[in-house]
């Protein structure tokens, strides 16, 4: 395993290091020590690598990860995987704010809870998040799933499109056009995948309620005003 | 943007590295907001005696015997230590009205930074660590103290501009954010007699909780209000003689992270900003949530 120590070198060489790594490299295990809140570390890795932060980052961290595995041993600060393609990030840690927010795939693996917004505006990532969401998670969802194990906050899937939301605890409250709904053979399959995927083995399936959009506001209907 | 950093110490061996902890939270942050710093810090109160810090911008002529003219006027002694273009008056608390009559009297265009008990607050234009540097803030002691590094987005970029601001004895407030109401809200404590040196909408802030506490409330209480009363963005540190408070707006849309140990709770706008705290791997680290006070009290 290769380290690099943010102590030592710049936060641009260490970017330019794992960016310009080609697919099928043998250099697939890096460390990175020192990160002591760094904003943008391991941003728009392209290699199926494996990176594994030593410590808490700060904004942006993984961000338009594409193929590669970055695991955070610590918290991350706002915007972790932010419009992630495709790849792993896992945070040991909680995460702060719009967390995989964007995100059109890959999976975002969060060990602690995650603040406001987590998935926001997400087309396509799939989040698994051990802990509670905060407030407007999943706004204006389009694809993928979020799979809450603890408690979601106000707001939960305000204006939502396609996104599938799986929740085990308790909801604060639902936003707009955000509804229960049914959890049939194939939802619990999706879901039963991503806890496996996740590495969680101690939670069933059947414990989560799905929510989704009702569709009332894909098209401006005037009798659906007050939903707006 | 801007950037906000405070560090409430409950281990008192620690009160001597006060300075240099804040300042080195502070100049981390400096990428938030370049355009001026402020620093508050608590040392030790006399308990009967009263503190004036003052700012001026031809500090050589209006704090050249300043001490003495005072001294002169209210006939009791009066201690003035200038530090670059601020200056501290210390004076008993009996007297603290008649001197700053005084001081307005004799140096016109003094401006009052903060007054109280153990409070100091040094402000200025600049990069954070120039600031800093000016008023040798490192070398500090205290019980506790907020620091603010400022990206101007409300009023000019000046000296009385910059936060923390204070608008009550031994409080302030420093924010990152920015009210909607702040207007409004400045007519309404202007007619109910609070005055104001901006046009500053975080000098509002700090106004309305000064408001509240003149009015018999304590500090939990009065942040509670506030969220029902200001409209906006905001994640306010707020400090008191004993106490150190954190608020934000229900959105919660500008960053906090609080930490505590032990022997300290630190808050800073980025986690970057207590990297460096002894012992902050041990620490409890979490993001204050939206709408909720937290408070700590000596």
């Amino acid at each position: 395993m290769a380290t690099l120590d943010l102590a030592e070198s710049s936060l641009r060489e260490l970017n330019e290091t794992l960016q310009k790594l080609p697919d099928g490299t043998n250099e697939t295990d890096w460390e990175v020590i020192n990160p002591k809140g760094s904003h943008a570390l391991a941003v728009g890795l392209d290699a199926p690598i494996h990176v594994t932060v030593r410590g808490s980052t700060g904004y942006y961290c993984a961000g338009m990860n594409k193929h590669a595995t970055v695991h955070v041993d610590g918290s991350a600060g706002p915007g972790v995987a932010e419009n992630m393609m495709s790849g792993t990030v896992i945070v040991e840690g909680d995460a702060s704010q719009y967390a995989g927010a964007t995100g059109r795939g890959g999976l975002l693996v969060i060990k602690g809870n995650a603040s406001s917004r987590c998935g926001i505006s997400m087309k396509g990532i799939d989040i698994v998040v051990r802990g509670n969401v905060g407030h407007m998670s999943a706004f204006m969802a389009q694809s993928g799933n979020l799979v809450v194990l603890g408690d979601a906050g106000d707001a939960l899937g305000d204006s939502l499109y396609e996104a599938r939301l799986f929740v085990r605890g308790t909801v604060k409250s639902l936003g707009a056009d955000c509804i229960e709904k049914e959890m049939r053979p194939e939802h619990l399959e999706i879901l039963a995948d991503l806890l496996g995927k996740a590495g969680i083995t101690d939670v069933k399936p059947e414990e989560f309620t799905r929510y989704g959009s009702a569709r009332k506001l894909y098209n401006f209907d005037v009798d659906n005003a007050d939903a707006y | 943007m801007c950037g906000i950093v405070g560090l409430f110490l409950k281990d008192r061996s620690l009160e001597p590295e006060l300075g240099s902890l804040l300042s080195d939270m502070l100049v981390t942050m400096t990428d938030r907001g370049p355009d001026s710093a402020g620093i508050a810090i608590y040392g030790e109160g006399s308990g009967n005696g009263a503190k004036l810090t003052v700012q001026s911008s031809r500090p050589d002529e209006d704090f050249g015997g300043l001490g003495e003219a005072l001294n002169n006027r209210l006939a009791t002694p009066v201690s003035v230590v200038r530090k670059d273009t601020h200056a501290v008056i210390t004076t008993s608390l009996d007297n603290l009205a008649a001197a700053r009559e005084a001081l307005s009297d004799l140096r016109p265009d003094v401006r009052v930074m903060s007054s109280g008990d153990s409070v100091e607050i040094y402000k200025e234009v600049g990069l954070p660590e120039t600031v800093l540097e000016r008023f040798g803030i490192a070398g500090m002691s205290g019980s506790h103290g907020i620091g603010h590094t400022r990206m101007a987005t409300e009023s000019a970029v000046t000296t009385l501009g910059a936060h923390p601001f204070s608008t009550g004895p031994d409080q302030c407030l420093v924010h990152n954010g920015s009210l909607s109401n702040h207007n409004s809200l400045r007519r309404k404590l202007m007619r109910d007699g609070m005055t104001f040196e901006t046009q500053n909408d975080s000098e509002v802030a700090a106004a309305y909780i000064s408001h509240k506490l003149q009015n018999g409330m304590d500090l939990g209480n009065a942040l509670e209000h506030s969220l029902d009363d200001l409209d906006g963005f905001f994640t306010f540190v707020v400090g008191t003689r004993s106490g150190f408070g954190v608020v934000r707006d229900p959105i919660a849309c500008k960053p906090a992270v609080l930490a505590e140990t032990d022997r300290y709770v630190a808050f800073g706008s980025e986690y970057r900003a207590l990297v460096d705290l002894p012992g902050i791997t041990e620490a409890r680290v979490w993001e204050p949530e939206p709408a909720t006070v937290y408070f700590w009290e000596h």
